[in-house]
């Protein structure tokens, strides 16, 4: 990694020399051309013996065991050179564009004024995607699966929103946030279910059973960090998991808990019989109802997490958070007392995912253990990753486009996974800090500056 | 040497303190006062064990014997005792680092507001009151930022009030970690080289802030330091270490003389130091 970011640098430093001269002719450009076009074509050479040696026996040699047993193999040494061919033609498209993007030695792909158009159009984001938002019900209310979709979506941003307090605010990596989801859903699922509480009772027990479970993580995961944290947060939620299925008599194990409860408004169901809400409003009952109901019940859940996280972030809690971040030590030094700092954060992080969870419980109407797999704590995680530790509104930006994009690519089956991935790693290169890369400070004196994320850092766990 | 301080008003004293690390003593029964509202310097060669004094004082370290009592309005506080924030919190010890320890990513204001957390959080009602946003809460945070931009004052960096940590200059980077650490509004302030990387004029402007903070605060400030031209400008007394002892105390220009000490700092022999001084005169 080392000799050839230096190879790079030596490339940038000629290329910068030869540059000089190209000031005193503009007409002279051909030493810093084919400099590039060497260095171009090693590259390229590199990648395809790479790929020589990695599909020769993957592609190169097809082995299969006979009809008597033994093994039987053939060469296709024609798709190999096919192959071979297409990665070394391909790193060169790749490099040329490279270098066509950005002249030689800029730091960023994406040129400055584009990204302070960003930042400015980013104000105005926020309040359109808000806006959009509430009136997605009225817009497609004959148009079942996008409601659907919008539901996922922002089940997602407040999953995001409350990991961020973890991941972005606090700089705990939390590989186990699902075991915060899956209480919230267990605790209403059997509370309503057993005790036949109703759904906005159960919520608020809901979101303290989770909260509770979050310190319980914390206690013994104090004193760890980073790549340590993470794997154990990871066991955490896979524990969580393990119990749900096993614990039959409880939760009835792997085949879930059926016919949980929908939600109610002030107690009048959205049924379609007499004591129904349709009936009662004299409107007649439409299923799309309840859908809507759940659209601005999350929504509003969601808005909640934001507000409460947004005013966290102003308060000296939500300071010692990003503080904690930032430097532990200094922290202690300060008198904060990172114990309940970070048990704190990971408690207000796990009551928005059991408020969550419970909504969860209740759009679903049947939970079972197959809903919470690592799979989602993976995909939360990668949101408040996608969408810049810390932002909110790079959050929710984030959640759309996952989940969004996730439902965009179904046509393409099993090449989705394949696009996602390949879309991911492009945004990485582009925007490794996320979708939103800076700082917003919580208190000034004459005027807020976004803060840079190259100072920003990320927590050591 | 007989020692020059009258234990009267000492605001810290520390009694044969030791810090072991396995087989290595990096302080050896080391004992000091540091005297309330003066600046107490302690010197010495590179891997004297300054440092280890400081954070055994600040709870990093808890030492493996002697005692450190801090002198307090409600009697004295066993500072070993303590773990590491509630030295902070409950003995008003405040420390900086040898090398700096901002928030970078956090405005120069934010890192001043940080550093109020505790009496902050006691004002918003442990949270909840500030989420609801109750007048006190507010006027709590109006005066948080007013303590904050006394102190941006003070170091001269108003102007840089809204700019991340990580962007100002190095020399302002030091002045905002001591600003950060006596919003802690401490009774002692613990600076472990704060010239260090600082140029001339820098360190002048330091020693400066630093004898405003004596005579204005009334903080006593205990400090590690090895530009002499600051210690021998501000310090009131001198505690000089090598190898985990305390080799000489006393009032700066009797220490700056002290063969021993000399001897400690040129790493010669202590007859050969005497020698050269000796000639000297």
């Amino acid at each position: 990694m080392r000799t050839r970011s230096n190879t790079e640098a030596n490339v940038k430093s000629l290329a910068l020399v030869s540059g000089a001269g190209v000031t005193a002719s503009p007409t002279d450009r051909k030493p810093a051309l084919t400099l590039g076009f060497a260095y171009i074509l090693k590259k390229a050479l590199f990648s395809a013996f790479v790929a020589l040696v990695l599909f020769s026996l993957m592609i190169g040699i097809r082995t299969e065991a006979g009809p008597t047993g033994q093994l039987t193999y053939w060469t296709r040494f024609d798709d190999l050179a096919i192959l071979v061919a297409i990665v070394f033609v391909g790193s060169i498209v790749i490099e040329l564009a490279r270098q066509w993007l950005r002249p030689v030695g800029a730091s960023s792909l994406v040129p400055a004024p584009v990204q302070t158009g960003l930042a400015v159009a980013g104000r105005f984001v926020a309040p359109a995607l808000l806006i959009f938002t509430l009136l997605v019900p009225v817009i497609f209310y004959n148009q079942r699966y996008i409601l659907d979709l919008g539901i996922l979506v922002l089940t997602y941003v407040m999953l995001g929103w409350g990991l961020n307090v973890v991941v972005g605010l606090a700089g705990l990596l939390d590989l186990g946030y699902v075991a915060f989801y899956a209480v919230g859903a267990y605790s209403y699922a059997l509370l309503s279910t057993s005790v036949g509480l109703s759904f906005w009772t159960s919520l608020p027990l809901a979101g303290m059973l989770a909260s509770l479970w979050g310190v319980m993580l914390g206690f013994p995961v104090l004193r760890l960090r980073g790549d340590y944290l993470a794997i154990v947060t990871l066991a955490f939620g896979e524990i969580i998991r393990l119990v749900i299925v096993n614990w039959q008599s409880l939760t009835g194990g792997p085949n879930g808990i059926p016919s949980i409860p929908r939600p109610t408004l002030f107690g009048i169901p959205l049924t379609p019989g007499d004591d129904g809400l349709a009936a009662k409003l004299g409107i007649a009952f439409d299923p799309t109802h309840r859908l809507v109901f759940l659209f601005y019940i999350i929504l509003g859940m969601a808005l909640l997490t934001n507000w409460v996280t947004i005013r966290l972030r102003r308060l000296p809690i939500g300071r010692a958070w990003e503080a904690l971040r930032e430097d532990e030590v200094a922290c202690r030094a300060l008198g904060i007392n990172t114990t309940t700092t970070k048990l704190t954060a990971f408690a207000t992080g796990a009551l928005f995912g059991g408020f969550a969870g419970a909504f969860f419980a209740t759009r679903q109407g049947f939970i079972s253990p197959e809903s919470f797999t690592f799979q989602e704590s993976a995909l939360v995680l990668a949101i408040v990753v996608l969408g810049g530790m810390g932002s909110q509104l790079g959050v929710a930006l984030a959640a759309l486009t996952m989940i969004g994009g996730f439902e965009l690519f179904r046509g393409l089956e099993q090449y989705r996974m394949l696009v996602f991935g390949i879309a991911m790693v492009l945004l990485m290169i582009w925007r490794p800090r996320g979708l939103i890369g800076h700082r917003a400070p919580t208190v000034y004196l004459k005027q807020a500056q976004a803060i840079s994320s190259d100072l920003v850092k990320e927590g050591q766990g | 040497m007989k020692s020059p301080m009258n234990s009267g008003d000492c605001i810290l004293s520390v009694d044969r303190l030791s810090m072991r690390f396995g087989g290595i003593v990096a302080v050896n029964e080391l004992s000091f006062e540091a005297e309330r509202r003066k600046i107490t310097a302690l010197i010495g060669p590179n891997g004297a064990g300054k440092t280890t004094v400081f954070n055994c004082i600040t709870g990093f370290y808890k030492p493996t014997g002697g005692t450190m009592r801090l002198a307090s309005e409600s009697g004295p506080i066993a500072l070993e005792r303590l773990n590491d924030f509630r030295i902070s919190k409950q003995a008003k010890v405040a420390r900086t680092f040898q090398n700096i320890r901002l928030f970078p990513g956090m405005t120069a204001l934010e890192n001043l507001m940080v550093a109020q957390h505790n009496a902050l959080m006691r004002a918003s009602g442990l949270t909840f009151l500030g989420l609801l946003g109750v007048p006190s809460w507010r006027a709590a945070e109006k005066r948080a930022v007013e303590l904050a931009t006394f102190w941006l004052n003070r170091i001269g960096l108003y102007d840089r009030a809204d700019d991340a940590a990580g962007n100002l200059a190095y020399g302002d980077q030091r002045r905002l970690e001591i600003a950060r650490a006596m919003c802690t509004e401490p009774v002692l302030l613990c600076l472990d080289e704060p010239a260090a990387g600082l140029n001339a004029r820098e360190s002048a402007a330091l020693s400066e802030l630093l004898l405003s903070i004596r005579a204005e605060q009334g903080t006593s400030i205990l400090l590690i330091e090895h530009d002499m031209s600051v210690v021998m400008e501000i310090s009131d007394h001198v505690v000089v270490m090598d190898y985990g002892e305390k080799i000489a105390e006393g009032a700066p220009q009797l220490v700056r003389d002290d063969p021993r000490v000399i001897a400690a700092y040129l790493g010669a022999d202590e007859q050969e130091a005497i020698a050269v001084m000796e000639s000297e005169t």
